[in-house]
């Protein structure tokens, strides 16, 4: 039986998944239940001078059939008395000793940093969370991403925390920065234990075109929100692979983006992440999605013969490198199951027009595309357009004999460095002349 | 014991004859929607006879465009809503679609189309406007699908349009021949009220054009004549019996009960003789209307039928039982219908007689074509089939005057048939006047 135990910073809980800080953690209420259901812990629904928030808050993107690929919020940190938080954060503590219960704190001065982190340890809190990310509402008075924004003043506050907190501090990043080894680096220097990432990506969740006017709409008018859900997952994957890489940062990770099954959360945990948070995907099926991704992350690890996470937790990360130290010599070619081909013919038309023209359509009475092998570059298209399962695959065609880089060429001279060098790449492929087009299509 | 009681009332016609594809509502449509893949190509396009770009008009609807998707529905076919539902679908559109090689269900092609085409015409969108006038005159004889779909063409470039229709109502076989289960007669109407007030043709209901001297004084004052009349009555087979009372035509039957469904008199034991489609629904319509037992009687093997597949499974779902390799020699009875009497013909067995015991017998074994209507108007050339032989490209006989389209040209076929080709007979009729 695989171990599921997680630790962030010395923050133990019974499995990596934790509510994040958000309307599913907004009340004593809500965490109990979700720990009633198997989540291993919970980021408290940040605290700081209690919030007035709009009526209408959220707005979200379907897509195809499904509803919130991305979500959006406009809501504010908690509008409830700090008071009344913490004596629900006590009693949930008290009567889930084992999960684990972390205080989100968003405050100004310092004097008020050092008051609400010991309150919140006071009331049990195993970790603090310093919010450096809500990128709307709170940024305009100075908090949230207006100090993620900021290395320095990250720092600064960062170590102001640390000065009285006795439990592991996570500083939660923003990710509306153009470097997000940046803040990271300053939290490390600030003395954070951990840090959790993303928070929410600035957005405007499209607009009413009928009455002008952007989502959510409050009286007619909107703001800025942040964005999240499945939609960002890749944003937050390579910020997290970022951080987890980074000489300078070095601190354990929480990863918060997109996080809907038990993969999503595998995927961040061999990206280097120690444990995962969870908000939009709770807000769209409830705490139930637990019992998927606990089964899920214990059969997974069951099949590759993992006994607890640290035996894949940052596995992937030495295969991501710079695009210079990729094989430039390394080469596949699509290949088409003629028994698995439909003939919807969406690889043609998406090769055609939107790639390399190596894709054919055969004589009439046919429609089950064939592969011109010399023009195909290898670019995976046709294979992600395909509609079926394992249809067109993507073959090594080169015996791996040669690895050359970038770096190699540019090492031995082979890097093209003039407009017309012949030692491009584009010269070894054919492209169709645009003449034939004309020649075909262009009545004179 | 009948799957079905003798309905009694408008509320029990309702359960008999639900819809077989009720209307989408905007979350089926969005669902459905999402699911197309947007072939290139698309082969569901191909095997529609009016080429509708269904991929384009089923991504519209999904972007909620659905005017948009109408108009790409309608400037293909005019009777979009009712080919939508009364298409046989499964062996066109969305029997060529690419999901029926992966084993899954193909897009509901007809339901998203009626959706989109059913709000149109229930907001009075208007999407067509009749061309400049050229000063000529078309005769549309005939306000089924051929003739209707002739007529808004006809208008669009520039004809003033007569349409002389024999019945008391528009639309032809789409409200007089199709299963209620598939259209009803209002939604059969509706459409075809919807293109009138936006193109401006006439209609005449219940006025036949009978008699060399009407057809004379046609062609004396319009440019043209479209004959779009469709069939006659049923084939019958010459066999003893055949004139007795309960012994119907099929085509008048299912008319009898598109438009006195509550009236229709049905046996208790029905034998429907016939292999087609029509005999599919004559047999289907007698169960819902409560027979205790509907036999089908073909001639030859099960699968020598004509008819679609999933019309004999949706028969055998109402009850229809189905006898093959049995030929009608005599029906038997004095006064009234008390069996039909067949010769066994499979190649195996002896000949020997069969008798099924029944109280009316269904015909269902062709129709006649319009040979003294064509007669009246003289110099028609027709094939040996009895159709009227055409022009291919311009749909004109062999009379200049006239140009024909629909039943009365492709021998009976879909109503998406008869729709093309009304269009392209209009096509060709301007082609001929331009000269």
């Amino acid at each position: 039986m695989p171990d599921l135990t997680a630790s962030l910073a010395g923050i133990r809980s019974p499995n990596p998944f934790w509510l994040a800080s958000a309307p599913p953690t907004n009340s004593g209420y809500q965490v109990m239940k979700a720990f009633d259901a198997g989540w291993g812990g919970a980021v408290w629904k940040t605290m700081g001078i209690p919030v007035i928030n709009s009526s209408s808050r959220y707005g979200a993107i379907p897509y195809k059939g499904h509803r919130m690929m991305g979500f959006n919020n406009i809501e504010l940190i908690s509008d409830r008395p700090l008071a009344d938080n913490l004596r629900e954060m006590e009693a949930v503590k008290k009567r889930f000793p084992d999960q684990a219960l972390v205080a989100s704190l968003m405050v100004q001065s310092r004097q008020e940093w050092h008051q609400i982190a010991k309150d919140a340890e006071n009331a049990g809190a195993d970790g603090l969370e310093l919010n450096f990310g809500c990128p709307h509402g709170m940024c305009e008075r100075g908090m949230g991403s207006a100090v993620g924004q900021e290395p320095a003043i990250l720092q600064l506050i960062t170590s102001w925390v640390k000065e009285v907190a006795t439990v592991p501090v996570i500083v939660k990043l923003t990710p509306n920065v153009t470097d997000i080894t940046e803040p990271a680096v300053a939290a490390a220097r600030g003395g954070a234990d951990a840090i959790s990432l993303i928070n929410t990506i600035q957005s405007l969740m499209g607009v009413d075109i009928d009455h002008f006017v952007a989502y959510p709409v409050v009286d007619g008018r909107s703001t800025n929100g942040g964005y999240c859900g499945p939609a960002v997952k890749p944003i937050a994957q390579n910020m997290v692979r970022n951080c987890a890489q980074h000489p300078g940062v070095r601190l354990p990770i929480s990863a918060i983006g997109g996080i809907e099954t038990w993969r999503d959360a595998v995927e961040y945990l061999l990206l280097g992440a120690s444990n995962v948070q969870i908000c939009t995907a709770v807000m769209h099926y409830g705490f139930g999605i637990i019992r998927e991704l606990t089964t899920g992350l214990e059969d997974y690890m069951r099949r590759k013969g993992f006994q607890q996470l640290d035996d894949f937790i940052g596995k992937a990360l030495p295969n991501i490198v710079t695009w210079e130290q990729l094989n430039l010599r390394y080469e596949v070619k699509a290949r088409i199951d003629p028994n698995k081909c439909i003939q919807c013919q969406l690889c043609y038309t998406a090769c055609e027009d939107g790639a390399h023209q190596a894709i054919g359509l055969p004589a009439s009475g046919h429609r089950t595309p064939y592969i011109i092998e010399e023009n195909c570059v290898g670019c995976n298209l046709c294979s992600l357009v395909c509609p079926v399962e394992g249809c067109i695959t993507m073959v090594r065609t080169d015996d791996g004999a040669v690895c050359e880089t970038w770096n190699d060429y540019v090492t031995t001279g082979k890097a093209p460095d003039s407009f017309n060098d012949t030692r491009a790449g584009g010269l070894s492929h054919r492209v169709t002349p645009w003449e034939s087009y004309v020649e075909k299509n262009v009545k004179t | 014991m009948a799957e079905f009681a003798r309905p009694a009332h408008e509320d029990d016609l309702m359960m008999a004859f639900a819809p077989l594809k009720p209307a989408m509502h905007a979350t089926m449509a969005q669902q459905e929607s999402a699911r197309c893949l947007f072939c290139y190509d698309a082969p569901c396009t191909k095997a529609c006879p009016t080429e509708i770009d269904i991929p384009l008009f089923i991504r519209q609807i999904h972007t909620q465009n659905l005017e948009g998707a109408a108009r790409t529905i309608y400037m293909a076919n005019y009777f979009g809503q009712a080919c939508g539902q009364v298409c046989p679908t499964e062996v066109l559109c969305e029997g060529a679609c690419v999901y029926n090689y992966q084993h899954a269900k193909p897009i509901e092609i007809g339901r998203l189309q009626t959706y989109a085409a059913s709000a149109a015409i229930r907001q009075g969108t208007a999407l067509f406007s009749p061309g400049q006038p050229n000063g000529k005159a078309v005769a549309v004889v005939g306000a089924g699908p051929a003739g209707i779909s002739a007529a808004c063409e006809l208008r669009r470039l520039g004809y003033q349009v007569d349409v002389f229709e024999a019945k008391a109502q528009v639309s032809g076989l789409i409200l007089y021949g199709c299963a209620p289960y598939k259209i009803s007669n209002q939604e059969a109407v509706e459409e075809v009220d919807w293109l009138q007030q936006q193109l401006g043709f006439q209609i005449h209901l219940n006025h036949p054009v009978r008699g060399a001297s009407q057809w004379r004084e046609l062609e004396h004052r319009y440019d043209a004549i479209l004959l779009a009349i469709g069939l006659g009555k049923a084939k019958y087979p010459n066999i003893p019996g055949a004139q007795l009372d309960q012994v119907k035509d099929a085509i008048q039957f299912i008319e009898t009960v598109k438009i006195r469904p509550l009236q229709t008199a049905v046996g208790k034991h029905v034998v429907v003789i016939g292999g087609g489609n029509t005999a599919m629904d004559a047999a289907s319509e007698c169960a819902r209307l409560g027979a205790e037992e509907v036999i089908v009687v073909y001639r030859r093997g099960k699968e020598a039928m004509s008819a679609y597949t999933f019309e004999y499974e949706l028969a055998k779902s109402v009850g229809v039982q189905f006898r093959f390799h049995l030929t009608p020699v005599e029906i038997l009875g004095q006064l009234s219908v008390e069996g039909v009497c067949f010769l066994e013909n499979t190649s195996s067995a002896t000949h020997s007689h069969v008798l099924i015991p029944c109280d009316m017998v269904i015909m269902a074994t062709g129709q006649e074509t319009m040979q003294a209507l064509l007669a009246e108007i003289g110099h028609i050339a027709t094939r040996e089939d009895g159709s009227i032989a055409v022009d291919a490209h311009t749909f004109q006989t062999s009379h200049p005057c006239y140009f024909a389209a629909g039943d009365v040209v492709n021998g009976g076929a879909e109503v998406v048939n008869a729709v093309s080709e009304g269009k392209r007979a209009a096509q060709g009729i301007h082609q001929v006047l331009s000269v």
